[in-house]
């Protein structure tokens, strides 16, 4: 499989006049086309500074992010796709202004593009709600408009943030199995942060465990589940527990 | 049409019986009030060269018509509070977004905003018709002075406490500050704006009367200390009315604005 992005040596520490906080130290991975990377830690140890540097929000101190072999900070905001922890539907605009916004940002509001959200809209079931605004809205649409939100820009990596924690747990765990499988179905790479272990094991081919702050990598995790499967199924599959226990154990080694 | 029950009935009639006596009691002081003055004047309990009366003020206003005084003096007043008021707006504005783009400006000038701000302004006036002369110029400064530093440093804030998370997401879409700016920043603090906005009607109008006081020859300030010197206290009350009836009407105009901006925004 292609190599999309290639994370090495990466280190990352805040720095407060108190002194300086070190969140990240010597992250190496790859992420192919096509796979489904999900991230657990423990609470507080740099899941979301992981993100930023992915996204290109902020430079790595040391080591270096490469996508498709070039450097993505500055370059790359915009060409990878990041869904918030909160959905962040501006209540000003509609649901068809809000899921336009990056194309309008972009400046990349052509008619193609502008059908294609529309598509989008109309296959995930929000067509009928393009004129409506986000307080109108279940908390499991609002999630799935933000996705379409950051599709349209057809980002080449989708990064999740606990795109679902904010949601009550049915809701939860229709919406994951609802956003897999959109991410399945429109063929994306992504990268999943939670501390959710289910929800990691449920959704990603691979697990990444991150150690306590600073975060290190403990272990990388395949997940191997028959490709049909959804979140659902898996989680109803018997390997499931397995892999729950293994990622248990590792995140709780303490060495 | 779903058939409304009857405690649903009960509970609107109490409703509307509520807002009605409200209303009404409204009417009472105000007819109470008028009556009063009315009926304490007539039978001598007050002077009514001092205290004036309804019925004087009712003919005081229908002479002013007649001779044309009291419109034109109305209207210098609004139009000296309605460009004082525009402008604030838009000096504020602009000011706020070049503090907010700019961290190292705006934490520079924070202290000076903050004193300019608790300085009571109309300790200024006399100062500026000195330098600028005794124009409507002056007194639409004057009346700038009394609202712009609180508007700028509110709606500062404002634009602070915008969630983030939010300025965050332009970002990851690909946007620059700019973008922030326009799609989330000035969107989400629109609702602070109008807030500000009827703060700042009132403050305008006091600024223009303080202004009017001392530079002015014509407008409700100058026809109540005019008024008060020459002891035509009819003038004076009647301008102070006057005055209530512009400070409603300015005030429910941005409040009509406002509601129907924020529905149709």
């Amino acid at each position: 499989m292609e190599k999309l992005m290639e994370i090495s040596h990466v280190s990352y520490s805040y720095h407060t006049l108190e002194g300086e906080t070190p969140a990240l130290t010597n992250i190496n991975f790859t992420v192919h086309k096509g796979d489904f990377l999900s991230i657990v830690g423990p609470s507080g140890c740099g899941k979301s500074t992981l993100l930023s540097l992915l996204t290109g929000l902020i430079e790595p101190e040391h080591g270096s992010i490469l996508l498709y072999g070039q450097k993505l900070f500055e370059k790359g905001r915009g060409t990878i796709g990041y869904m918030l922890q909160h959905d962040h539907l501006f209540e000003w605009r509609t649901i068809e202004k809000n899921v336009l916004l990056g194309l309008e940002i972009q400046n990349r509001l052509t008619p193609e593009n502008q059908e294609k959200v529309m598509d989008m809209l109309k296959r995930y079931g929000l067509y009928k709600f393009k004129d409506a605004r986000p307080s109108q809205l279940s908390g499991g649409m609002r999630q799935r408009a933000a996705l379409i939100r950051t599709l349209a820009l057809e980002p080449e990596l989708l990064l999740l943030d606990e795109p679902f924690s904010a949601l009550d747990y049915q809701t939860r765990l229709t919406v994951g199995d609802d956003i897999g499988s959109i991410i399945k179905k429109e063929q994306k790479t992504a990268i999943l942060v939670t501390h959710d272990l289910s929800e990691a094991v449920s959704l990603g081919n691979q697990i990444l465990v991150l150690s306590k702050r600073p975060a290190t990598i403990k272990s990388i995790v395949p997940i191997n589940f028959s490709d049909t499967m959804t979140p659902l199924q898996r989680r109803n599959a018997p390997e499931f527990k397995d892999y729950f226990n293994t990622i248990w154990k590792e995140l709780n080694s303490d060495d | 049409m779903t058939e409304i029950s009857l405690a649903q009935q009960n509970f609107l009639l109490a409703q509307k019986r509520h807002k009605r006596s409200v209303r009404t009691s409204r009417l009472c002081i105000f007819l109470l009030f008028f009556g009063l003055w009315e009926v304490a004047s007539q039978s001598g309990l007050i002077d009514s060269f001092i205290f004036s009366s309804p019925s004087k003020l009712f003919l005081c206003a229908y002479g002013m018509i007649l001779d044309h005084t009291l419109f034109t003096n109305i209207g210098i007043t609004l139009f000296e509070t309605i460009v004082s008021f525009l402008l604030v707006i838009f000096f504020a504005l602009f000011i706020t977004i070049i503090l907010w783009f700019n961290k190292h400006i705006s934490e520079t000038l924070e202290p000076y905003l903050v004193v300019l701000n608790s300085l009571p302004k109309s300790a200024l006036a006399p100062l500026l018709i000195v330098w600028l002369g005794a124009n409507y110029n002056t007194i639409i400064i004057t009346g700038m002075s009394v609202a712009i530093f609180g508007s700028i440093l509110s709606l500062y804030n404002s634009f602070q406490s915008v969630d983030t998370e939010k300025v965050k997401l332009i970002y990851t879409l690909g946007g620059n500050k700019f973008h922030a700016l326009t799609k989330v920043v000035l969107p989400s603090s629109l609702p602070s704006l109008f807030s500000i906005m009827k703060v700042n009607i009132g403050l305008c109008l006091v600024g223009v009367i303080i202004g009017e006081f001392i530079a002015a020859r014509a407008g409700l300030g100058y026809l109540i200390i005019y008024g008060s010197q020459v002891f035509k206290l009819d003038w004076v009350i009647l301008s102070i009315a006057i005055l209530c009836i512009i400070a409603i009407a300015l005030y429910q105009a941005i409040a009509i604005a406002e509601k129907y901006c924020l529905k149709h925004h």
